[in-house]
């Protein structure tokens, strides 16, 4: 477990070091950012981003990419919300059929991809548009509130009265998406197809089934993403996650993922996504205005990715 | 190989008093001398020294990892040169980037094509000095005129205009050649230009070299096929560990005489066949007819137990499209695949490896191994059933398998982490096909598995394949070198356009003997 730990920070020493920088920075210009409390608020906040982010680092790592997810997400929180507040649905069965839409979305995904020749960031950029459309025309373009405790605590409570939910969520993912990664034929045959996909074929890989899966994950995931997102938002917002996908690829690329596939590591991304999340809440802390964040966000990532290139080129 | 090199290397002193004659000889085109290359601890070159004439063909002959790339790659400008001096017609030149190197006449040609697919055969000649008129557009005919021309001239009977990814591999090195010539290239690098050409085109590649010679032209010609060295190169220089070895007249000296300065120990039996199978061994694999429409003709044939079967044929008779059929890569049209007797349907590569069949394709880069991934990675990947059960690793299994393999098959690295890019071909080799050992086949398909690999590399591919078939595995090699198919083969099977032409016994195997069938007689 020492040498894990010990390879982890060697494998991620730069935007480690870069994360660290950061912490730094924004907690001279404001204290506040140091406390607990607001630690957990960017550990919180990280979380929607983080969940796309895990099983984006698959589909990646696999030679595609996923730009339906933020869209998925807003399928997903609208028709759980829909099945609360509306139809009465126990809760249980709502968070089941949000979570189906998102497995459907990713299984679509993940069947054209395996089965066409159709480039997935195509296929993708496809069940985005279908996806957006579909919240609009579920909701007529409106929030859908919802008033029940028992949904709201799936995104806003609290375990033990400290620990976030989505953060005890975003534990459990990244433990999950690690084993998945690391201890399972599953996760070694993502690595080969993304590396090498004749050689995946010549060796009798099945590819179809681990594009399959891949994509079916990342459905899976921005659907839960979806609807945690809804919770804290006490509604159901076809506007939902817009470009979120978009953020999920910059942590992922952040975490040292090859975006032509064959080479990423899980726990790379979980730092990218802190990067994302601690310059967001930072910059808010600081005050500086949201117009300027997205400048400031886009020149880090060009930066970070910059070094970790060069970092890679010299060792 | 461990032991004292350097001793090794003084016990070998193969400078022939011919050498001495050249020395003399007036200018030369290249003189590089004293050349020292390290990186991150590790001595690559050896205060090496390499000269050129005008219109020579000179080799560059070692093991992988011996130097040879590396003391190109810091005369193509790619590394930079730690010491030593590189003088071209006797002025000092320093070569900092691939420009300069290009500017001062030297191209290369690498193992890997480098042409643009899509671009056509002008726009790939022309790349990056495309001819531009008055207003400043491209010349487009004035490229394709000179293209046109400057094909005639090599004799290749091709358009300008067809996109590269049309051609055969064979014509593509041939544009890569008239690009490399087309620069006013006056030394060209050769690195291992055959590895992927027929007989006959080779014999081409073979004219068009004595046609840069007449024009003055130098060539560094890189290659593990003796026969090959025998036939074009005037002179051959050997270096081993980094270390010039010797520099000798293609004339004066033999191939034995290469190896053993080449691996610095006595290789007396190149081809090791001690094995013969059993008379009337039971047939283990039986192809019947297996057809597919362009590609496969009536193909019928039988593998018997713990016997090599070679394939000989020309590129495109469909041996490699025949065994991938067997393997499940490919559909065919009709015929039928038995094994021990039993029709069997195969529908993919699970299917024959769940029969024992297992299949080491000829291009280990592109379709076989994992280049980013461990050692350990790609030899386990076929095996995962064995040691991971959900989210249980076995990792003590893991590890000791893959030391077997890297102990059975001496492959060389530094660790089982190590990523496969990092190794020599022969070693790249060795990977792959543990990778496949490790699912314990009754058939193994080889598909020229000594392709650029280096020689004591070869031998030991050679040892591991006696030693299989003594443990009762049967062998398919196909091989486009006839004296490796001659050597190491029980029978031959010969290949013409999609049909098996005639399978060939012991006693009558002869080059000429194969090369006829081979070509349709």
């Amino acid at each position: 477990m020492v040498y894990g730990i010990r390879s982890f920070i060697r494998a991620n020493m730069g935007i480690l070091a870069g994360l660290l920088v950061l912490c730094v920075i924004i907690a001279v210009l404001n204290p506040n950012f140091l406390t607990t409390n607001n630690l957990l608020n960017v550990l919180r906040q990280t979380s929607t981003n983080l969940y796309l982010a895990l099983a984006m680092t698959m589909v990646i790592i696999l030679g595609g990419i996923d730009l339906s997810v933020g869209s998925v997400m807003a399928v997903s929180g609208v028709v759980t919300a829909m099945l609360v507040a509306l139809f009465d649905v126990p809760l249980f069965i709502a968070v089941a059929a949000g979570l189906l839409v998102g497995i459907l979305f990713g299984a679509l995904n993940g069947y054209v991809a395996a089965t066409t020749v159709i480039p997935p960031f195509i296929i993708t950029l496809a069940t985005m548009n279908i996806g957006r459309g579909a919240a609009y025309v579920l909701t007529d373009g409106q929030p859908v509130r919802v008033m029940s405790d028992a949904f709201n605590f799936i995104g806003s409570g609290y375990i033990g009265g400290i620990l976030p939910t989505p953060v005890l969520y975003s534990i459990i993912f990244v433990i999950l998406c690690y084993l998945i990664m690391n201890k399972t034929k599953t996760g070694r045959y993502i690595y080969a197809v993304g590396g090498n996909p004749e050689a995946a074929r010549f060796s009798g890989i099945n590819i179809k089934r681990v594009k399959f899966f891949a994509y079916t994950f990342s459905g899976f995931m921005a659907g839960f993403a979806g609807i945690v997102l809804a919770s804290r938002m006490f509604s159901g917002q076809p506007t939902a996650g817009v470009a979120a996908e978009l953020d999920a690829i910059a942590a992922v690329v952040l975490g040292g993922t090859s975006m032509t596939g064959g080479y990423g590591r899980i726990g790379g991304t979980v730092i990218g996504a802190l990067i994302i999340g601690v310059l967001s809440n930072g910059l808010n802390l600081i005050g500086v205005s949201s117009f300027w964040q997205y400048i400031v966000k886009g020149i880090v990532i060009l930066i970070a990715v910059y070094a970790d290139v060069i970092k890679r080129k010299t060792a | 190989m461990d032991g004292n090199d350097e001793t090794t290397g003084r016990v070998t002193p193969i400078t022939l008093p011919s050498f001495i004659e050249v020395e003399r000889m007036s200018q030369k085109l290249l003189r590089m001398s004293g050349i020292e290359k390290r990186f991150a601890g590790v001595h690559a070159l050896k205060g090496v020294d390499f000269e050129l004439e005008s219109g020579e063909v000179h080799a560059l002959l070692g093991e992988n990892g011996a130097g040879k790339s590396t003391l190109m790659k810091i005369l193509a400008g790619i590394y930079p040169v730690d010491e030593g001096e590189i003088f071209i017609e006797g002025n000092k030149v320093s070569i900092n980037s691939v420009k300069d190197a290009q500017a001062l006449g030297i191209s290369i040609i690498h193992q890997e094509i480098s042409l643009v697919p899509h671009l056509s055969v002008a726009e790939n000649i022309f790349l990056g000095k495309e001819p531009v008129t008055k207003t400043g557009w491209i010349d487009w005919k004035k490229m394709i005129e000179e293209t046109r021309k400057t094909l005639q001239q090599f004799g290749l009977e091709l358009s300008p205009e067809v996109p590269v990814k049309k051609l055969t591999v064979a014509q593509q090195q041939m544009i890569e050649i008239i690009k490399a010539v087309s620069f006013r290239a006056k030394m060209i690098v050769m690195d291992e230009p055959t590895s992927s050409l027929t007989e006959k085109e080779v014999e081409f590649l073979f004219r068009t070299i004595g046609h840069l010679k007449e024009q003055g032209v130098g060539i560094v010609y890189i290659s593990h096929r003796m026969n090959e060295l025998f036939a074009i190169t005037d002179r051959i220089t050997v270096l081993r560990d980094g270390a010039l070895i010797g520099t000798v007249r293609t004339k004066d000296t033999t191939a034995d005489q290469l190896i053993s300065m080449m691996v610095g120990r006595e290789l007396t039996q190149y081809y090791i066949k001690d094995t013969a199978p059993e008379n009337g061994g039971e047939i283990v694999l039986s192809v019947h007819n297996l057809s597919k429409k362009g590609v496969l003709n009536d193909a019928s044939f039988e593998l018997k137990k713990g016997e090599i079967l070679g394939f000989a044929g020309l590129v495109g008779a469909g041996r490699s499209e025949l065994m991938k059929c067997i393997f499940g890569l490919d559909a065919f049209d009709e015929g039928e695949i038995r094994i021990d007797g039993k029709p069997l349907i195969i529908r993919n590569p699970n299917d024959a490896i769940k029969h024992g069949i297992a299949y080491v394709t000829e291009n280990r880069k592109e379709e076989g191994l994992f280049l980013i991934r461990s050692v350990q990675y790609n030899i386990t990947i076929k095996v995962l059933d064995k040691f991971i059960k959900w989210l249980r690793v076995n990792a003590r299994y893991e590890d000791q398998k893959t030391r077997q393999f890297i102990n059975e098959l001496s492959i060389k690295t530094p660790n089982p982490d190590q990523e496969v890019r990092n190794l020599s071909g022969g070693n790249q080799q060795k990977v792959l096909i543990s990778r496949w050992l490790a699912t314990n086949p009754r058939i193994l398909i080889l598909d020229e598995p000594t392709r650029g690999v280096d020689v004591g590399a070869k031998a030991e591919i050679y040892a591991i394949m006696n030693r299989l078939v003594k443990e009762g595995v049967s062998i398919i090699m196909i091989s486009s070198e006839l004296p490796e198919v001659i050597n190491m083969s029980d029978r031959i099977a010969v290949m013409y356009k999609g049909g098996i032409r005639t399978i060939l016994n012991r006693d009558e195997f002869s080059q000429e003997t194969i090369m006829h069938y081979a070509t349709g007689g």
